[in-house]
């Protein structure tokens, strides 16, 4: 890169995050977070969940505002359609994630993108959640990911971002490996 | 060669028909591809016991009548029993006798032998439903390192390699080798899905009395909410032992056994088990639970509550506070992976269209959905305990008569 040049700006903070993961790596204790989410039964199918408040660098921290998401089911599902479906919300976290981790992966290797379009399809067979065949699963029986990145950058740079972020993609790591649940009745 | 009908398959559930067919002067032949009682001969590990009790082993005209009625048979006791069937009912089997078609034809079915070929007017189906082992898609993936076994190929802990050993499956099969491979020094993991937890002795009695008792083994077919899942339900996690040993999660955890999550995938040689391991182990402490509250208002309405130890109920499955996900089977600690995955029935020499989907017999009760066709000795045929030694009593009995009445409406259809 020579001085002339515009630096590269793709809105991340690299700084920051590079000084964060050299102050957790002093401080492991602060790198324990907890997030949450609250939800509500409204009617039906239909719910309303909400993030606001979660826990990280050893105390209690704020969203800048309230988030409010409206859960629900199509009319096909002789639902009221009051909002997208959970599994919709899935995709909508891993594309989130894994397009944060392409901005910032961008960043620090100082390419600078223009456009980062994601396409995500989740495939599955309904046969299971409605209890017709047993072994069909419940889940996805697969997830697509389609990028379409316009970046200075050759393809197979593009490709080591992409590849880069589902490495360091915490939706990924959820989606791709067990995670133990607990569900409990307070 | 001409016979009314033919069975196939001389286990118990074969010779209780024939033993009904006789009782008819119904003219049939067994056929049996090696001889009596062939599955219980070669088809299980050594230290198998029976899961029933030795009364509760009643067949069409015979029963158990040794001095231990609350035991368990092993696998050879097993075998003299059922041979001694079908001494005694003289069977006319005809064993070393391989079927490989059965057609449709116009006055009823040809079966093709290895040896010969049959017309009858009926067919029994008396095969079994756990002729071939299911092994998951993802074993493809284990490590070449790993040796992998079905409950059909394993016979004892010494034949495997000393180290750690998986298995996949905690139903009465799963749980059963996994106790006996702990016992041998070798370290177990236990992959739990969907399970039912049983105790062995409960109040004073065996869980079979009491389920035979208020009336549990014999729910029938048409009577459950929902019969194409009762027919999948694992088997119970019993153990037929002299000690009568509770075989369920909380023993094997006991003498060491780990336990994990259903066996999800492997990927890069890496076992990936699922976080519901608790929910399962909660549903089947509640199923249990149920089941318990069942016998407890039998014994109460029954006014057998003086004669009996009180109710009470187990403690809940203790399930490890950070269960294991992921178990890297490439590394060593696992020499040894077994199935316990279930069975599948093999009906490929069957040539009639009457299996769905999935490869199973469409039937009612066990009449199949071909004129003439019967079937006996699969889960939850016509009651709970259609897969046991006595199931195949009131089943026998209830489709000889269903296989009679076909036969007369054949015979008035003939003279009109």
């Amino acid at each position: 890169m020579t001085a002339t040049e515009t630096p590269v700006n793709n809105g991340v903070n690299v700084e920051a995050l590079l000084g964060a993961r050299e102050a957790l790596t002093a401080a492991p204790e602060a790198a324990k977070f907890e997030w949450r989410a609250t939800c509500e039964w409204q009617n039906g199918t239909h719910s309303n969940s909400t993030v606001e408040g979660f826990f990280g660098l050893g105390e209690e921290q704020r969203h800048r505002t309230r988030y409010s998401f409206d859960v629900d089911h199509p009319e096909i599902f002789a639902s009221e359609d009051n909002g997208a479906t959970p599994v919709e919300l899935v995709l909508v976290g891993l594309a989130g994630c894994l397009t944060a981790g392409v901005a910032a992966v961008a960043q620090n290797r100082e390419i600078q993108l223009r456009r980062v379009s994601a396409t995500i399809e989740g495939a599955m067979d309904v046969r299971g959640i409605l209890g017709v065949d047993s072994d069909v699963r419940n889940g996805f029986s697969g997830i697509k990911v389609t990028y379409d990145i316009d970046a200075d950058a050759t393809p197979a740079e593009i490709k080591a971002l992409v590849a880069q972020s589902q490495k360091r993609s915490a939706v990924y790591d959820i989606i791709t490996n067990p995670t133990d649940v607990r569900v409990e009745i307070s | 060669m001409r016979t009314t009908t033919v069975v196939i398959g001389a286990g118990h559930g074969g010779l209780a028909m024939s033993r009904c067919l006789s009782d008819r002067s119904i003219d049939h032949v067994v056929l049996e591809r090696s001889e009596v009682a062939n599955s219980w001969r070669t088809e299980r590990w050594d230290s198998l016991r029976l899961l029933t009790p030795n009364w509760q082993c009643r067949l069409p005209g015979y029963a158990y009548h040794g001095d231990d009625p609350d035991g368990f048979m092993t696998m050879p006791e097993v075998v003299e029993f059922i041979t001694g069937y079908a001494k005694d009912i003289a069977a006319p089997v005809q064993s070393g006798t391989t079927v490989t078609s059965v057609r449709r034809t116009d006055g009823g079915y040809c079966v093709t032998t290895d040896h010969d070929e049959w017309q009858c007017l009926t067919v029994v189906l008396a095969t079994g439903a756990f002729n071939v082992p299911r092994v998951p898609a993802c074993s493809e993936a284990v490590p070449a390192s790993v040796t992998t076994l079905t409950p059909m190929e394993y016979r004892h802990p010494d034949e495997l390699a000393e180290g750690g050993v998986l298995v996949v499956g905690a139903s009465a099969t799963g749980v059963q080798i996994a106790h006996e491979i702990q016992r041998s020094g070798r370290p177990v993991t236990l992959a739990v899905g969907e399970h039912v937890r049983g105790p062995r002795v409960y109040r004073g009695s065996d869980i079979h009395w009491w389920m035979e008792a208020a009336g549990v083994l014999d729910e029938r077919y048409d009577e459950v909410d929902d019969i194409v899942r009762a027919r999948r339900v694992p088997s119970m996690q019993l153990a037929g032992s002299p000690e009568l040993a509770t075989f369920d999660l909380n023993a094997l955890t006991r003498i060491g056994v780990k336990l994990v999550g259903r066996l999800a995938g492997i990927r890069d040689g890496c076992a990936q088990f699922s976080g519901s391991l608790r929910n399962k182990c909660d549903l089947a402490d509640l199923k249990l639970d149920r089941l318990l509250d069942t016998i407890d208002e039998w014994a109460t309405a029954n006014g057998i509550d003086d004669a009996t130890p009180p109710p009470h109920r187990f403690a809940s499955t203790v399930v490890p506070e950070t269960p294991t996900l992921d178990l890297d089977l490439a590394g060593g600690a696992i020499q040894t992976i077994i199935w316990a995955t279930g069975f599948h029935p093999d009906y490929s020499w069957l040539d009639v269209m009457v299996l769905d989907g999935k490869g199973m017999v469409r039937h009612e009760g066990g009449v199949v959905d071909s004129p003439g066709m019967y079937l006996i000795g699969t889960p939850f045929l016509r009651r709970r305990k259609s897969s046991f030694i006595d199931g195949a009593r009131d089943d026998a009995q209830d489709l000889i008569a269903e296989l009679a009445d076909f036969l007369d409406g054949q015979a008035q259809a003939t003279r009109h």
